[in-house]
């Protein structure tokens, strides 16, 4: 319970924000929001040593007990070390966003709230245990994410990156919605804990694969694997703060967290370790390859993000592969889940920290484009010092924990191609060579980010106007840098604690996390590894010294054959397309709207009828033809062709007269003689306000002229006719019960007092329609009333108001 | 030419009270024989048609100075209200009475609460028709 409700404080607290903002008018807002994340990475931390000795916590809270919908919150390695990574990494944003956010000109109360909530969501998120709970958090995380980079809403292109990162992700989580329930379908369970309990009896489902998809688009979405990558660049329209948290350590984690703990249940399908070790490794290629292409710092780092967790994500897939090998505890897959895990740290550490340089840099010069900065080492040496730490750990070099997130990479793509199954001994050795090209030009990058901006020639005006960033903003990169160094020394301490306890989750073979005999070393002998990182080193040593050279390449690539590209294509075809089908019926014309709604009711009674084979017909006890009902239906035929070939409007109306005076002769010859009165009287009132309506028409139009013939209409009014006859046939035909006038006939005298049945029907047996039909006549009147009384535009004054 | 009305004007004086008696009898005659309120009331209003079309509105109006706004609504309350009555008594909505009394005058005779709905019924139509006719006559 109480578990539960951490998860919620970060939401209660937010409701406080806004009183805060307006009282509390000297003080930055951002430091009392600082006290929620920070008491809670206490809070968090009192469970580190539990966890790594492998016990897990729950608690829950009943949501909608009715339907088996509560939260509950499960912590384990796993979720316990991104509840740590969010709270902590969210204190440090939060300390940096004080001073980069002035307390003046932006709107902190909107910008905390919406951070707060995005921290309750992902909280949500990590550590729910229920599929409807966590999905309810998913899509939360998507809308204050989609607030935050809208946070300067008056720009354009944040209004654009904010619904672009709206409709990818928001997408997304709906298939993984639809995912979601195909598992609890199949597992009749919602608890993933349970899900993962019957993981051999749900393989082998119809659904299975169906589900394994929807989860995997919602993971990639969030995760931005390709193809769905291109909302993160977009979303760097955000507030740098936001960009740190949310693009770096946060959110686009939460894919790969999703991946992690579903990884139980779906390993088991071949299907799910080639698409996440594939697509991860499409993504790593590709984010690092165009990173390189990128000339806003922020885009460089969008796309290095991209790039490593397409990294993450193959490693995820190659650890799924520990589910199919025989001899776990030595398989050298088992690495692969280590590495993963570990780099998600590393990831998060130096990523932040680089984030937050490119948002110093920007604070400091003004811009963020890197061929108008350079030599700024001298200026902001402790930036420069912070961003040379992240940068060397991103390419993977010692003596920085990078090194040997990357080393344990390499050694996990290496083995994939000796694995036997599943064709990864014919294709798997296209792993490590993606996985080497894509960590050249990591290395590139990550030279190119730090070296373009920091040691490049120095555009002079900068010396006289721009300093050092103020200490308060330095704090969270340094303080995040020293993670970086001191992880590389400490790896194994990390690693006890952290990492092995958050295999376990994934990798349910072991007892207890200590029984994982991985022991990382910065020295691991003169391996493959080792060679490959060499070879990284220089290759990408020689690609970045001629990067002049070759780097103009990229503009080659045509605009039109972008992801981007398509995907606007993709909106505007869809609105556009829309547009034109709604216009294409849409016509505004009564008559149109008519001629569907008739031919649709007739295909649809037709069809039915024959697909039921409802037809049949049979005369019998029907009553013989009189030569008075003939003689009725050929006048009553004469009638209606006349209403319909007249020419002459008058004729028609008399036509139709005709029509009606004629039904009340049939009431009369069928023995109605209430209908039949009745009849004419309302024929007579008809065809006189008939009359009025036509010596009112407007003289300029007024040519008496044959109703058009039109093919179309004609074949339509004849379908519903015969429809119409054919369902009156067919149902005189079958008639299955005895009518039930017998019984009026019975009792009209002894139990209602009367003798004329029809108005006893009336008035007493069934009232109850009369009432309603007389309101229907008096709305009738007053309405005519209204509309001939109430003409305000005739008077002169178009509005009531006036 | 000045037109004369004479003939169509004394007729409609003494065939108004004929249908219009002829409409109270087949109203009142409703619950045994063909008619009822419905057909009741459009007969009446025909015949104060008659009127109209004999004299003119304005005349109409002075003769019978009834609001035919109001006819409908006293109608309706008068149906509701013979509906909704038997709930105080307890029986369900829409319940109907009758039994035979001796009246003076006409003797003995059966009354029956379905009459007072069918009031209800007859008002509320010659309210209608009346209203219809009367704003489109008079609308310019």
């Amino acid at each position: 319970m109480t578990q539960v409700l951490f998860i919620f404080i970060p939401m209660l607290a937010a409701v406080f924000i806004p009183f805060l903002f307006k009282s509390i008018k000297n003080v930055h807002t951002g430091w009392f929001v600082l006290l929620v994340p920070a008491s809670l990475v206490i809070v968090y931390s009192t469970y580190i040593a539990d966890v790594a000795r492998g016990q897990v916590f729950t608690g829950s809270l009943e949501w909608i007990p009715s339907l088996g919908i509560n939260f509950v919150s499960y912590l384990d390695g796993l979720s316990l070390l991104f509840s740590l990574l969010i709270t902590g990494i969210g204190s440090l944003v939060v300390l940096y966003s004080i001073f980069y956010l002035d307390k003046k000109k932006e709107q902190l109360h909107n910008f905390y709230i919406y951070l707060l909530l995005f921290m309750c969501a992902m909280l949500g998120v990590v550590q729910s245990d229920h599929l409807i709970s966590l999905y309810f958090f998913w899509e939360l995380t998507s809308i204050s994410s989609f607030l935050l980079i809208g946070y300067w809403y008056n720009r354009d292109k944040s209004r654009f990156g904010a619904l672009k990162s709206m409709m990818i992700t928001v997408g997304g989580g709906l298939f993984m919605l639809g995912g979601f329930l195909l598992l609890g379908i199949m597992g009749d369970t919602f608890s993933i804990r349970e899900l993962i309990a019957q993981a051999p009896q749900l393989a082998s489902h119809d659904y299975f694969i169906w589900a394994l998809l929807l989860v995997l688009l919602g993971a990639f979405t969030k995760s931005a694997q390709f193809p769905f990558y291109i909302w993160l660049p977009d979303a760097m329209e955000a507030p740098t703060p936001v960009s740190a948290y949310l693009h770096s350590a946060t959110m686009v984690k939460a894919g790969i967290y999703l991946v992690a703990r579903f990884t139980p249940i779906f390993a088991l399908s071949e299907v799910w370790i080639w698409l996440v070790a594939g697509i991860g490794l499409l993504t790593l290629c590709w984010g690092s390859f165009f990173a390189v292409k990128q000339t806003d710092l922020k885009g460089i780092l969008a796309f290095s993000t991209v790039s490593q967790l397409g990294l993450i994500m193959s490693l995820l897939g190659a650890s799924a592969i520990t589910f199919h090998v025989d001899d776990v505890s030595n398989s050298i897959f088992r690495f692969a889940a280590f590495a993963a895990v570990f780099h998600l740290i590393n990831h998060a550490t130096f990523k932040g920290s680089l984030f937050m340089i490119a948002g110093i840099v920007d604070h400091e010069t003004g811009t963020r484009d890197i061929r108008k900065l350079g030599g700024l080492m001298s200026i902001m040496p402790l930036s420069f010092t912070v961003a040379a730490i992240g940068s060397f750990s991103m390419a993977g070099l010692p003596p920085f924990n990078g090194f040997l997130s990357k080393e344990m990479f390499l050694t996990a793509m290496l083995a994939i191609k000796e694995f036997e199954l599943f064709n990864f001994n014919t294709w798997g050795i296209l792993f490590p060579v993606l996985a080497f090209m894509a960590s050249v030009f990591t290395f590139v990058y990550s030279f190119y980010f730090v070296c373009h901006t920091f040691i490049k020639k120095r555009n002079e005006k900068y010396a006289d106007t721009v300093h050092e960033a103020p200490i308060g903003m330095l704090v969270s990169p340094i303080l995040l840098a020293s993670f970086v160094i001191l992880i590389f020394f400490i790896p194994n301490v990390i690693g006890d604690l952290f990492v092995k306890p958050a295999m376990l989750a994934f990798q349910p073979f072991y007892a207890s996390a200590a029984a994982i005999d991985i022991h990382v070393s910065a020295w691991h002998g003169f391996t493959p590894e080792l060679y490959l990182t060499l070879g990284i080193v220089g290759l990408g040593a020689l690609l970045f010294s001629t990067l002049k050279k070759w780097q103009p390449l990229y503009q080659l690539w045509p605009q039109k054959f972008t992801l981007n590209h398509a995907y606007d294509m993709m909106m505007i075809g869809l609105d556009t397309g829309m547009n034109q089908v709604s216009r294409s019926y849409m016509r505004d014309s009564m008559r149109q709207y008519l001629l569907y709604m008739f031919t649709a009711i007739s295909v649809i009674v037709i069809t039915t009828l024959f697909v039921t084979d409802a037809f049949s017909f049979s005369f019998e006890g029907t009553a013989p033809i009189r030569l008075y009902e003939i003689i009725l239906i050929i006048v009553l035929v004469i009638g209606v062709v006349t209403t319909l070939i007249a020419k002459s409007r008058l004729t028609a109306i008399i036509g139709l007269g005709s029509v009606g005076y004629t039904v009340a002769l049939f009431f009369v010859i069928f023995n109605a003689p209430d209908l039949a009165l009745t009849q004419l009287v309302i024929e007579t009132i008809s065809v006189a306000l008939f009359l009025l309506a036509f010596y009112h028409l407007p003289k300029l139009t007024k040519i008496n002229e044959r109703m058009r013939f039109q093919v179309n209409r004609a074949v339509v009014s004849l379908a519903v006719g015969a429809m119409v006859t054919l369902v009156a046939l067919s149902a005189q035909s079958q008639k299955l019960f005895p009518s039930i006038s017998k019984y009026y006939e019975e009792t009209v005298a002894t139990l209602a007092g009367g003798g004329n049945i029809v108005n006893v029907i009336l008035v007493d047996y069934r009232g109850f329609d009369t009432l309603f039909e007389i309101a229907v006549l008096s709305i009738a009147g007053i309405g005519i009333f209204a509309m001939i009384k109430l003409r305000l535009t005739r008077k002169g004054n178009g509005h009531e108001n006036k | 030419m000045k037109t004369n009305d004479m003939i169509i004007q004394f007729t409609a004086k003494i065939v108004f009270f004929i249908i219009f008696f002829f409409a109270i009898h087949i109203f009142l005659a409703g619950h045994y024989t063909p008619g009822g309120g419905f057909v009741g009331g459009l007969l009446a209003s025909s015949a104060i048609v008659l009127l109209v079309l004999a004299f003119d509105i304005k005349t109409v109006r002075t003769v019978i100075p009834v609001n035919y706004t109001t006819l409908i609504g006293i109608g309706l309350l008068l149906a509701l209200a013979t509906a909704a009555f038997p709930m105080f008594k307890g029986d369900p909505f829409f319940t109907h009475y009758f039994d035979y009394f001796t009246l003076p005058l006409i003797g003995k005779t059966s009354l029956h609460t379905a009459m007072l709905f069918d009031t209800g019924v007859f008002l509320v139509v010659v309210g209608v028709t009346m209203t219809i006719i009367q704003t489109i006559g008079e609308d310019e």
